[in-house]
């Protein structure tokens, strides 16, 4: 938790250079994919390798969570016998996966990209539109 | 002349953009114009109460008892998928945040280059290749992005909805990616429910006729007629709208698709979203996951009002919150449009319990409303 503060100080201190927004990536239909291609503003601020892991990893687990498969069946079939009732006290598969995608930007942002002034923002909070990537003013923070 | 700054919690919902309505705080959310949903629900109720004043006692005496509990059961899942198609969110894509905006018109001005003074701009769409189909992304100037495929902007209730498929008076909401499900489930079960009022009905006309004559039973059960009446106008209209997306569903295409022609006619067949199999259609859009709302209606977000003491009317509202400028925003809350908000990061709708209280904030949430308050001061 001392890691968590120090970096809320460092981000009260550091100012907003820029934003980069990391847009969707259609080409294999509405599924929820973003692009992997690297934003030229992070050339020197990131590796290109851990930026498109990053990307590919938040991409496999939004494919999990829209995955058709069994599961997805069984669900939908019978939350539909229930007339949807059960998810008053179910959480959807989806919702799991959010939660997990949460837990895995925080850690991103804790491990990765805070100690390079980068930010992450949950793409849920763009309407699942972009991965919003915040670039803090490189003052000598540690690397 | 001193200033006091009062700061209150809100809900999301109060200062989202769009011409929606919301009631019990966030967790349900319709259209402005709800006169014909309320039509439906009368229509609907009434006609089931008639059927179990007149016709249930007799029939559950002289046939079987299993017939008024089957409609009460085909009723409440009727009323169900109703309610659910008419308050949840459709789908609703949240508007661009400033910067997001800034930046994609940046990309524009980048991909359109100079265009001489005196010449209209290109339009601003986005070529996307689909499992080899060229898809085009329309700008929308409302909501400043570029939509998703599929997705359509409503002018009812002024969003953009993804897999738009309609806006249904009936239910009072926009049928989109979300709610499509219910909405569908929502006419096969009213097709059904009527068809089964309409059998019984004539069951239980002709065997009491049987006994008394045709003149006595109608004088005996008058709501027999308004039934009847009820349910043959809405036999035609219900049954065929099922037929309809029915078909639809087995072709994995909105009705928004098939009004404007995308996949028919010289592009039929090259419908880039359908798996070409039409169970595997029907089980995508009937049984695929349920998308969660990505509008978190019921977050948080901090509101500042400035009273001074020389006027104790409250001057001025500046939400540190991500408002979109439109033509409703007041001009001088534009500037506070610069500061960040507070919020709670993950989307909770749909649990009237509310048994999961609003996350604490992350740390992100909190530096950013420092620098909102540095901002501010």
């Amino acid at each position: 938790m001392a890691e968590t503060h120090s970096l809320q100080d460092m981000r009260q201190q550091a100012a907003i250079t820029a934003k980069v927004f990391i847009q969707r990536d259609y080409s294999s239909g509405t599924m929820c994919q973003f692009q992997t291609k690297f934003p030229s503003e992070l050339e020197n601020r990131i590796d290109k390798q851990q930026f498109e892991e990053t990307v590919r990893a938040l991409n496999n687990m939004y494919a999990e969570a829209e995955k058709l498969g069994s599961q997805s069946y069984i669900e939908g079939c019978l939350a539909c016998l229930t007339a949807y009732t059960v998810f008053l006290c179910m959480e959807t598969h989806y919702e799991k996966v959010l939660k997990k995608i949460a837990k895995y930007i925080q850690e991103q942002n804790d491990k990765i990209y805070a100690p390079r002034g980068l930010l992450l923002t949950d793409p849920i909070e763009r309407g699942l539109r972009v991965v919003e990537i915040t670039i803090f003013e490189d003052r000598s923070l540690t690397r | 002349m001193s200033a006091v700054m009062i700061t209150r919690k809100v809900r999301k919902w109060e200062k989202l953009p769009g011409k929606n309505t919301f009631c019990c705080d966030g967790r349900v959310m319709m259209a402005r114009q709800k006169g014909v949903f309320y039509l439906t629900l009368f229509l609907i109720t009434g006609t089931c109460a008639l059927f179990f004043a007149f016709e249930c006692p007799y029939l559950a005496v002289h046939l079987c008892p299993a017939i008024p509990v089957f409609a009460v059961l085909l009723f409440l899942f009727v009323m169900a998928m109703l309610l659910r198609t008419s308050f949840s969110d459709p789908g609703v894509l949240p508007r661009a945040l400033p910067e997001e905006a800034t930046f994609i018109e940046m990309e524009i001005e980048a991909a359109n280059g100079n265009v001489p003074a005196g010449q209209r701009p290109p339009p601003r769409i986005r070529n996307v290749q689909i499992n080899n189909q060229i898809v085009k992304l329309k700008y929308c100037y409302t909501c400043k992005i570029f939509r998703p495929p599929r997705a359509s902007h409503c002018s009812i209730c002024d969003n953009c909805v993804d897999r738009f498929d309609h806006h249904c008076p009936w239910v009072g909401n926009c049928v989109g990616k979300r709610n499509y499900r219910y909405f569908y489930l929502f006419t096969l079960s009213l097709s059904l429910l009527t068809i089964y009022i309409f059998t019984f009905d004539i069951v239980h006309v002709v065997m009491r006729s049987m006994n008394g004559g045709f003149l006595n039973t109608l004088k005996e059960t008058p709501g027999t007629v308004l039934e009847v009446l009820v349910c043959f106008f809405t036999l035609w209209s219900v049954v065929g709208l099922t037929g309809f997306h029915t078909y639809l569903i087995s072709l994995n295409q909105t009705t928004n698709e098939d009004i404007k022609g995308s996949w028919s006619g010289k592009n039929r067949g090259q419908n880039p979203y359908s798996h070409k199999n039409i169970i595997k259609n029907c089980c995508e859009v009937l049984c695929g996951p349920t998308y969660p709302s990505v509008l978190d209606r019921r977050g948080l977000l901090q509101e500042d009002t400035l009273i001074s003491s020389s006027n104790p009317v409250p001057q001025t509202t500046k939400t540190t919150a991500p408002l979109i400028p439109n033509e409703h925003t007041p001009d001088d809350a534009k500037p506070s449009i610069a500061a960040s908000a507070e919020k709670s990061p993950s989307p909770k709708e749909e649990h009237p319990a509310a048994t999961k209280v609003p996350p604490l904030a992350s740390p992100e949430t909190d530096a950013e409303t420092s620098i909102a308050k540095e901002r501010a001061h």
